[in-house]
């Protein structure tokens, strides 16, 4: 497989434009090392009120929920009603996630909590989200014990707590933020954009919910102090 | 999977004449061009994002042998593996040999082109491996043993009546009396079926909408939910991606994923937006043990420095399709081949052989909608004129083609005697179609005038009209 490689390197080296090698490997390495913008859309630009109401409208628009709180020791409670709401057991599974761990989970005394990756048989999640993009009403979920992957997928409903401190405009700025955490050119082994709950329009192009992932999204916002 | 691209004016026949296959492609297609159309009016930086796109990606292929080195050494570091495949036969090698090793029986696979690209199924199945789709449209035609219509939609060209019956035969351990009438039953079905096999499978395997230089990372994207319990939940997670997928940064890819989705379905976003990036980490409590990335080129790296480098932009987004009336007409199975439509007419030639695909780069009006709708900006119709003068030099034109051409060539370069003739022709016309105004026939013509009556011409040329105007 190696000399495939070669040979498929060399026939692409081969068609590039005839020039200085190190003017093209300067540009390559200007690339990788610093990252630039492109254009960022204007929409999801403006103070906190500003993107939450963006993210809000995006996310119902795709068939998602949310739920905006003044205080964040209110979520278990939250938590507890919207499952109740929905008609689903009082049980939930959460990763490590110690801002998850010290919620003041007494507030919500029927409600089962488990932690670990999700098993088949959750019926819902509660993941804590790196970040929030209200351009499109995205949340971003890194891999790893405090928020496991599985909790984004395997659940009928996913529910996310997201700090209005982490609601950016856009992707870019949690993308910065980042490289500021694991350093530059290093990701989590999975970093999921999630911007609604799973659907499909392949039957007919018409659109069902869910198709393979959660039948719900539930997001919780908790606003600066 | 066999091509049958060669067949391609028997196939339009048959497609023109499957009245379900019409209804179907009545139905739906003027929907996707609906969304778009909304996505695109939503969001007024949309055209000034495509450029930006087009351009990240020109800069990528003029850079790609750097960028994929750069690419390899990153995904190596993150713990995963890269295997290089020059052809179809090396990449479904690659991963069968991977599949052995781990003595894998079941595989689960997002939706993926580059599998269907190299039969990818059809290799496993041989090798005592079963592959199931999870993708609902990829999942359907795998049941009914067919080939993807449609580049994001694989099953656009079906019925519920159709999937419904597929169920029934492919299901048998479910209630023969249950009803299937309604699209989100037969979509809960399917889920309930995969369920148990995302949990089961020893592998996963899913395409790449992208491969980030940068990070060593690959994309994906999806709606279902389908792909991240593919590559979530087995032992090892296999990519497969062609060359030409790579983008520069996080930032880049970005850019791109902003015109992908609302290209594609009209969704700002897509549900999933997936960035993978080596194996399972020690502390990870879930992911893969396992990563590999196989790369094919199978021709790619011909079409580089070549009038056709342009088609390496495309991110299968398929929009060019949902615009092109002949594709809107006779659907994707008549391509005879993986990719259909207009980016289809493209490609095949170059991983084929114009040889046996002369047909598709025909199979255009010409109209434009493709390149005008295209977010990587791929100018679709010059693309496939340049096939159309590769058929004509390498004569695989037919003899009555090359014929007509050269006598219009002969009249063409000799603008008087042109003049003269259309002219003469135009007044001919005119008498012939009298009163009506309209020709019922034609001579070499009748296969065009079967269907419909020539308008007759007004009587006087263009041209003539022409110098009149600019003397007054």
């Amino acid at each position: 497989m190696d000399s495939a490689r070669a040979r498929i390197l060399a026939r692409i080296k081969r068609s590039t434009p005839k020039g200085d090698e190190a003017v093209r490997i300067a540009a390559v390495e200007q690339r990788l090392q610093h990252p630039q913008h492109n254009l960022v859309p204007e929409r999801g630009q403006g103070d906190e009120a500003h993107r939450i109401g963006v993210f809000t409208r995006m996310m119902e628009a795709v068939g998602g929920t949310v739920e905006v709180l003044d205080d964040v020791n209110d979520v278990p409670v939250a938590v507890a009603s919207y499952l109740r709401n929905t008609n689903r057991p009082a049980q939930i599974r959460r990763g490590k996630d110690e801002r998850l761990a010290n919620l003041p989970w007494h507030r919500a005394q029927t409600l089962e909590v488990k932690e670990g990756r999700a098993e088949d048989a959750d019926t819902a999640s509660l993941t804590h989200a790196f970040a929030g993009v209200a351009e499109s009403g995205t949340i971003v979920q890194l891999s790893g014990p405090d928020n496991p992957t599985t909790l984004n997928f395997l659940p009928e409903a996913h529910i996310v707590l997201l700090e209005a401190k982490d609601l950016d405009a856009s992707y870019e700025e949690g993308w910065t933020r980042l490289r500021e955490i694991y350093g530059r050119g290093q990701m989590p082994r999975t970093v999921n954009m999630i911007s609604g709950p799973s659907r499909t329009a392949d039957i007919e192009q018409t659109i069902v919910r869910p198709a393979h992932g959660p039948k719900d999204m539930h997001v919780i916002i908790v606003k600066s102090r | 999977m066999e091509q049958q691209a060669s067949e391609f004016p028997a196939n339009v026949k048959r497609a023109i004449a499957d009245s379900q296959l019409q209804w179907a492609m009545t139905e739906t297609g003027p929907r996707f061009i609906e969304k778009r159309a909304k996505a695109r009016a939503n969001l007024p930086e949309f055209d000034a994002l495509r450029d930006q796109a087009r351009d990240i990606k020109d800069h990528v292929l003029s850079h790609l042998d750097l960028y994929l080195e750069r690419y390899e050494a990153k995904v190596v570091q993150s713990g995963g593996q890269v295997h290089w495949a020059e052809t179809t036969q090396e990449a479904r090698a690659a991963i069968i040999s991977i599949c052995k090793r781990l003595d894998a029986k079941l595989a689960t696979k997002g939706k993926s082109m580059i599998s269907e690209e190299i039969g990818l199924n059809h290799a496993l199945e041989q090798a005592g491996i079963t592959p199931v789709e999870t993708d609902l449209g990829e999942y359907l035609i795998q049941i009914r043993g067919e080939a993807p219509s449609h580049i994001i939609a694989p099953a656009v060209h079906l019925s519920r009546d159709q999937i419904e019956a597929d169920f029934r035969k492919a299901h048998t351990h479910l209630d023969p009396n249950r009803d299937l009438t309604e699209i989100p039953t037969l979509v809960e079905e399917a889920r309930q079926v995969l369920r148990q096999k995302y949990l089961d499978a020893d592998v996963g395997i899913t395409g790449a909408n992208f491969l980030i230089a940068e990070t060593g990372t690959s994309i994906i994207v999806t709606n279902e939910g389908n792909g991240d319990l593919t590559q979530t939940l087995p032992r090892a997670h296999i990519v497969i991606a062609s060359i030409e997928k790579i983008v520069p940064t996080l930032e880049d890819a970005t850019t791109i994923l902003r015109v992908l989705a609302r290209s594609a379905t009209g969704q700002d976003f897509a549900n999933y937006t997936t960035f993978s990036t080596g194996p399972r980490r020690p502390e990870d409590p879930d992911g893969p043990n396992e990563y590999h990335v196989v790369i094919l080129d199978n021709g790619r790296s011909n079409v580089l420095g070549t009038e056709f480098q342009d088609m390496l932009r495309c991110i299968r987004c398929g929009a060019c399709l949902n615009h092109c009336p002949v594709y809107q007409a006779v659907g994707g199975h008549a391509y005879g081949w993986v990719y259909p439509g207009p980016i289809g007419s493209v490609v095949t030639p170059a991983l084929i052989g114009i040889e046996k695909a002369r047909h598709l780069p025909n199979a255009s009006t010409f109209c434009g909608r493709c390149e005008e709708v295209c977010p990587m900006r791929i100018p679709l119709p010059r693309l496939l004129r340049h096939w159309r003068e590769q058929e004509f030099e390498k004569h695989l034109t037919p003899g009555a083609v090359r014929w007509g051409l050269s006598v219009w060539a002969f009249f063409a370069k000799r603008p008087k005697l042109y003049q003269f003739g259309t002219r003469i022709a135009a007044r001919l016309l005119n008498l012939m179609g009298g009163r009506k105004g309209k020709l019922a026939s034609l001579p070499l013509a009748q296969g065009w005038t079967q269907y419909r009556d020539m308008p007759v011409p007004q009587g006087r040329t263009f041209q003539a009209m022409w110098k009149e105007r600019k003397r007054g």
